[in-house]
């Protein structure tokens, strides 16, 4: 006899932003869409030591809160950054991000910048250690501007001897 | 946009020999850069590594990241993360165009043409 579901659902199980951001767009008059990056292959590295002796670092889309600046806005423009993980921030700034402000908020880090999460699965010997420094990106159109910021943090990476990135959009 | 900059650092780094995984809610934009592999939180955008506040869920999404990461075998390996959201308002609500605010959103696309042009 079959289970009866646990949930049931009215539905899909993803949006498409893709589809979203095209339909707003042309709705505010823009007859361009936006043209998303698309790669038929894939570069793919195996783990090739166990999780619990791996150094594991951080890379988000979040920049630090500079409290005193304007809504915590970046003093400056945004550039490629690390900032040590013993210095957790207590809250990032995002406001200038893309993300869902009617749905949810942004108060907790924990939520989009795992540290503390890391932190307790090194005590659970889960992995070796969370690297001594996150990384930031800036959110670009321009995907050279973004590769060459990809090339910077792929040195910092190999400085640390990284053996996993996470990496966690907005 | 957060999640197309992430594929592409994430794609760099595969091809520099270090292992990767995306921990996103855009599933499209990510899966069609093309990543090694991503968990998929199918949250709004905001929280892909779980609710605020909501320690033991945020511990949970990343372990299993983790696990993600030790055990692709392929590249493009999704795995949706078994969490939700509570409702599924937001799915419509998010960059909604309408009846009600198709006239608002032409006159302000208009507004920031128009600013770009004399900026």
């Amino acid at each position: 006899m079959a289970e009866r579901a646990d949930r049931q659902v009215t539905h899909r199980s993803h949006v498409s932003y893709i589809d979203k951001s095209r339909e707003y767009y042309e709705a505010s008059g823009y007859d361009q869409p936006y043209r998303w990056a698309a790669f038929d292959e894939v570069p793919f590295t195996r783990l090739t030591k166990p999780l619990a002796e791996c150094n594991v670092a951080v890379i988000t889309t979040t920049y630090l809160h500079h409290h005193d600046s304007a809504h915590g806005a970046p003093a400056t423009d945004k550039v490629v950054y690390h900032h040590p993980v013993a210095d957790r921030p207590e809250r990032m700034f995002t406001s200038d991000l893309s993300w869902d402000k009617q749905a949810t908020h942004t108060d907790d880090p924990e939520s989009f910048l795992p540290l503390g999460a890391l932190i307790a699965l090194v005590e659970d010997s889960k992995i070796g250690q969370l690297n001594h420094r996150f990384f930031g990106v800036p959110t670009e159109y321009s995907q050279r501007r973004t590769g060459l910021d990809a090339a910077t943090i792929g040195e910092w990476c190999a400085e640390d001897q990284v053996d996993i990135a996470l990496l966690v959009p907005l | 946009m957060c999640h197309q900059t992430v594929s592409l650092v994430s794609r760099h780094l595969e091809a520099a020999g270090i292992p990767t995984v995306v921990i996103g809610s855009a599933r499209d934009i990510v899966e069609e850069c093309g990543v090694a592999r991503m968990l998929f939180v199918d949250f709004p955008l905001g929280n892909p590594c779980g609710k605020p506040g909501d320690r033991a869920m945020q511990q949970s999404i990343i372990s299993l990241a983790l696990d993600v990461v030790d055990t692709a075998i392929v590249p493009r390996t999704t795995v949706q993360a078994p969490v939700h959201w509570g409702s599924d308002n937001w799915r419509s609500a998010f960059m909604e165009v309408g009846d009600h605010n198709i006239e608002a959103l032409r006159a302000a696309g208009a507004k920031r043409r128009e600013a770009q042009l004399t900026s």
